[in-house]
């Protein structure tokens, strides 16, 4: 395999403790390595920043949901699509990107591992075929657990070690790679119309609540050790008034000790905290908590969070939280799409555009912002925009830029139509913090990888890391002379190494490299209880067979990579 | 001695039942018998071992006889036609495999050509619907273990998905529905007496082409408005009492099929069908679903939408994805004269398509990639068959619901006969040295 050497650039490496000295990066059979021949290709990153590759923690890329959002909004083509280009394939939307244009642009923007973040068991034969699809990127997927039959019967009893059994069991068959809850129990009382507001609300049937799933699962995972921690979308998601319900859900954590080969050191990550931290009665009364959410999050170190910040744009909502897109397209009347999964999950779909006229709208946009200036450890707090629901990824650089540049934020927040109200309602116009890039390489990097338990394979420069590695026509010694440079330069990255391979050269893609799928693969003691309850339940209550369920071969998983974990011993 | 293979996929219709076995004789090269299966999915099995089947690539002769040519030779020939063209259309896909459709749809880009299935006669109109106004829909699995109020509109699942009713709709006994189909309602909307109205609780014989009427007039009942006597050739009181089980239900489900999707109204039938659903969840949960017909037509609308962005009908002529219905679609582009080459896979067109669309197949060159003789291989220049989807070969389908199943293969095919996804791999690799692509 090829050498490289990326010389004279301003590295930014949390894991190294690097703060944008002038240094090399060398690069030799697609690792990092300390010196490479006198034959290594030179990059010449003179006046650029370099970082490890980006880690996505959260966006909604493949699957049924995702791909039904493409099937019914055409309107999300118009003036998106790109031709066939050299290796590049043709691609096609905005929100809701084809597979192959979704690779591209994350790996234009310096991302080299990205997560699924909402995996129905059944069909994770769709998603593994999508996330195939998907170029250049690392990827893996989370199964959803939090309405899951197997886990609510389990848990109705205490039973961790069978929770764990059929966690390991489910990761295997659907090559999933962690403990995702959305809405606990909520989605199950939506298979009656019904939802949890509250982690108190008893799952209609099944007589146990959001909290006992919760913490069930925290405990399940850290029986297993899994990689990553439980991932949770709590209940009551997207309501003035909503942030009580994320406190509550917090304090769930409250402690537990993680315990993994990992690093891995929290218990419980929150996802798109954004759509959690809202004050207020009503619509108009609605208001920002994110100061009362971030006071939480800073003071307990076994928690870490994603923003989900909202971008402004039109959009394509997608979440497994099937009461709440019932409840969107009430308030917004556009075309609603839901889909139930028996004994698991559900999916809806509603587009949604945030329009910076709109109130609601821009202080949604003010919270995102707000969380992550709030944040004390960058290590623990992550830049999503839990694509496509409160943007597309594509606008990552944008987000940057907001963070980086006072400036540039409080242009935008004094230009809203309703700039007066949106200002009184967050805190964010007192916020003077402007994110560096060491933070921010903290927060898209080393932060990310951290929480997922990939600390020895992504998120750094350290020597024997993969060679993820991100250049950008950055300088960051020059003045900044106006904001627009940060995000025209996070938008098209100068070089982009996928496990060593050159994959982007100034913006175009030139190799569709080596991509992997992430997955866990868990060992447990034998339990001839779970093995006999799953082939009960798929005798009587599934409609396809235990032999059909899983996502085997070539076709589904033809590059994959599982993380062990073995649990036998405990 | 025979062996016994279990979990077996069905692949012929959207109902894609995946318990089925079949034994097949010890050298694994003949099956013997099918198990579990309705009459038309053990045919499908059954008659692959027909003694009599063409085994090997035909090109027509001026004279209306075949010649038999090598699976090279029929290679040449389809990236040939397909990379010369100006612009060819590549439709079908229903009945195979989704690695083909990939396939597939990676030759249609590099030539440029525009892909189709079987939803353009078929649910294509379920899918503008959805593009209108959305789908609240669930898995089969799920109306199993909660339905207790089925509709069955403009379609016959007696006979065109025969184990539907037993598997999911009308008689399993799931979680919550113990009790099978004594806990449920069942309402059939037909204009005709089917077998599948005969077993109805309800049957609203609609006058043939007012469903958008009777959708309509449910809605208003929902609301307990003022309807007239009778609509549709449905008198007032009936449709309110059927509004009133609709809205009574605790889960409930509307299975809908080509006669609403085909028939006056198309689309806007669907429209209303998905509107009446949308109001139901003010009350309770309801889904819907199209009863799609072939057992892969949904895997060719997903594989499409993942790669190019649209589920039918995608025209990549400008080197990027296009979708207009009534323009990118293939009748009307046969009919309008604009397609200079025809590729069909895992259809039948020629029995199908309107005559002046079938002409047209017939005056232009064309491949027909099939394991049968159809009305569309009698009409082609090149006829290929390749091993049977789902018999021979595995590979991913999607069910009417979207579920993905894995497809096995059981027996292998006649010696030296090429499955879907390996011809076009040949084709794939001579149109990229046709077109220099890397």
């Amino acid at each position: 395999m090829a050498e490289y050497i990326i010389k004279n650039g301003f590295v930014f490496d949390p894991v190294q403790g690097i703060k944008g000295d002038k240094s090399d990066v060398a690069i030799k059979d697609g690792k990092i390595v300390k010196d490479v021949s006198k034959s290594a290709k030179v990059i010449d990153a003179q006046g650029k920043t370099v970082m490890a590759g980006a880690v996505e923690i959260h966006a909604h890329i493949a699957g049924p949901k995702v791909n039904l959002g493409r099937i019914y909004r055409p309107e999300d083509k118009l003036f998106t699509c790109t031709a066939t280009k050299g290796i590049e394939r043709t691609g096609s939307g905005n929100s809701i990107p084809s597979t192959f244009k979704t690779g591209y642009e994350y790996a234009k923007m310096g991302y080299t591992t990205a997560m699924e973040a909402a995996m129905p068991p059944l069909f994770s034969r769709h998603v593994h075929e999508e996330i195939r699809d998907t170029p250049i990127i690392d990827e893996g997927a989370f199964p959803v657990f939090g309405n899951n039959w197997f886990v609510m019967e389990y848990l109705k009893n205490h039973e961790i070690e069978n929770t764990a059994a059929y966690i390991a069991w489910l990761l295997r068959a659907t090559k999933g790679y962690a403990v995702k809850v959305v809405n606990p129990g909520g989605t199950e009382a939506w298979g009656w119309g019904l939802n949890c507001l509250s982690i108190h609300d008893p799952v209609p049937y099944f007589d146990i609540t959001p909290a006992e799933i919760v913490k069930g699962l925290i405990e399940a995972n850290e029986y297993l050790g899994l990689p990553h921690s439980m991932h949770i979308h709590p209940n009551n998601l997207g309501n003035p008034g909503s942030y009580q319900t994320t406190l509550d859900t917090l304090q769930l954590a409250e402690g537990i000790q993680p315990k993994n080969k990992f690093g891995r050191e929290q218990v419980m990550h929150i996802t798109h905290m954004q759509f959690h931290s809202y004050g207020g009665e009503n619509w108009g009364n609605f208001e920002s908590k994110a100061t009362e959410i971030m006071d939480y999050v800073n003071s307990h170190k076994n928690l870490t969070m994603d923003t989900g910040n909202v971008t402004l744009d039109e959009t394509t909502t997608m979440t497994a939280d099937g009461p709440f897109e019932h409840h969107l397209t009430g308030l917004n009347h556009l075309k609603w799409a839901n889909c139930d999964v028996e004994l698991e999950t559900a999916a809806g779909i509603v587009p949604y555009i945030y329009s910076p006229d709109i109130k609601v709208c821009a202080i949604q946009w003010s919270i995102g912002l707000e969380l992550a200036l709030l944040a004390k450890d960058p290590m623990r707090c992550f830049i999503t925009t839990d694509h496509p629901n409160a943007g597309p990824f594509t606008r990552y650089p944008r987000v940057f830029k907001w963070l980086m540049s006072k400036k540039a934020r409080d242009e935008r927040l004094t230009t809203f139509k309703n700039a007066d109200k949106v200002i009184g309602a967050s805190t964010l116009a007192n916020l003077d913090r402007e994110i560096t890039l060491y933070e921010l390489a903290q927060m898209t990097r080393a932060g990310p990888a951290k929480s997922l338990g990939l600390t020895s394979i992504c998120g750094g420069l350290k020597p024997g890391m993969d060679a993820d590695i991100a250049v950008y026509d950055f300088n960051p010694e020059k003045p900044l002379a106006d904001p627009e440079m940060i995000e025209t330069a996070f938008s098209k990255a100068a070089y982009v190494f996928k496990s060593g391979v050159q994959v982007v050269t100034h913006g175009d893609i030139v190799n569709i490299g080596n991509k992997r799928t992430l997955w866990v693969d868990a060992k447990v003691p034998d339990n001839p209880q779970v093995m006999r309850d799953i082939k009960e339940k798929f005798l009587k209550y599934y409609s396809i067979t235990q032999a059909n369920y899983e996502s085997l071969g070539h076709h589904f998983v033809p590059n994959p990579y599982a993380l062990e974990v073995d649990a036998t011993q405990v | 001695m025979t062996k016994t293979i279990t979990d077996v996929v069905c692949p012929f219709c959207g109902t894609l039942c995946d318990d089925l076995e079949v034994s097949v004789t010890d050298d694994g090269k003949q099956i013997l018998d099918v198990y579990n299966a309705c009459a038309i999915g053990a045919e499908k099995f059954l008659h692959s071992q027909a003694k009599d089947r063409i085994t090997r690539p035909r090109f027509q002769q001026p004279d209306g006889t075949w010649k038999e040519t090598s699976y090279e030779e029929a290679a040449d020939y389809t990236a040939k036609m397909l990379a010369g063209a100006t612009k060819p259309l590549m439709y079908g896909w229903s009945s195979v495999n989704c690695e083909a459709q990939s396939m597939g749809n990676e030759i249609a880009e590099i030539c440029r050509a525009c892909v189709d299935n079987t939803a353009a006669v078929c649910h294509g109109t379920t899918l503008i619907a959805v593009q209108d106004i959305g789908l609240p829909s669930c898995t089969l699995g799920e109306v199993k273990n909660r339905a207790d109020t089925i509709i069955f509109w403009g379609n016959n699942p007696c006979h065109a998905h025969p184990r539907h009713m037993s598997r999911y709709s009308i008689f399993p006994r799931g979680f919550f529905t113990g009790k099978g189909h004594k806990s449920r309602k069942m309402v059939v909307v037909d204009p005709r007496i089917t077998d599948t109205a005969k077993m109805a609780d309800i049957h609203l014989q609609v006058t043939q082409g007012q469903d958008y009427e009777l959708l309509n007039a449910l809605r208003v009942a929902f609301k307990g408005e003022w309807l007239p006597d009778v609509v549709a050739g449905i008198p007032k009181e009936k449709i309110i009492e059927t509004a009133n089980i609709m809205k009574a239900a605790r889960f409930g489900i509307i299975f809908f099929g080509m006669g609403v999707t085909q028939s006056l109204g198309k689309n806007h039938n669907i429209d209303e069908a998905i509107a009446v659903t949308k109001d139901l969840n003010e009350y309770t949960k309801f889904s819907i679903m199209p009863m799609r017909g072939h057992y892969n037509v949904t895997g060719s609308g997903e594989v499409l939408a993942w790669q190019f962005g649209y589920p039918y009908s995608v025209d990549l002529t400008r080197g990027f994805p296009r979708y207009n219905p009534g323009d990118t679609s293939s009748i009307d582009l046969l009919n309008r004269g604009e397609i200079d080459a025809v590729f069909v896979i895992g259809s039948d067109p020629g029995a199908h398509f309107p005559i002046s669309a079938v002409k047209h197949i017939a005056n232009v060159n064309s491949v027909c990639i099939d394991p049968h003789i159809t009305p569309t291989s009698g009409i082609s220049k090149l006829h290929v068959p390749v091993a049977f989807n789902g018999v021979e070969t595995g590979g991913n389908a999607y069910r009417m619901d979207n579920v993905p199943i894995d497809c096995r293969k059981v027996v292998d095919p006649p010696e030296g006969m090429l499955t879907d996804e390996e011809f076009l791999k040949m084709v794939r690799d001579r149109v990229k040295k046709l077109k220099g692509v890397a």
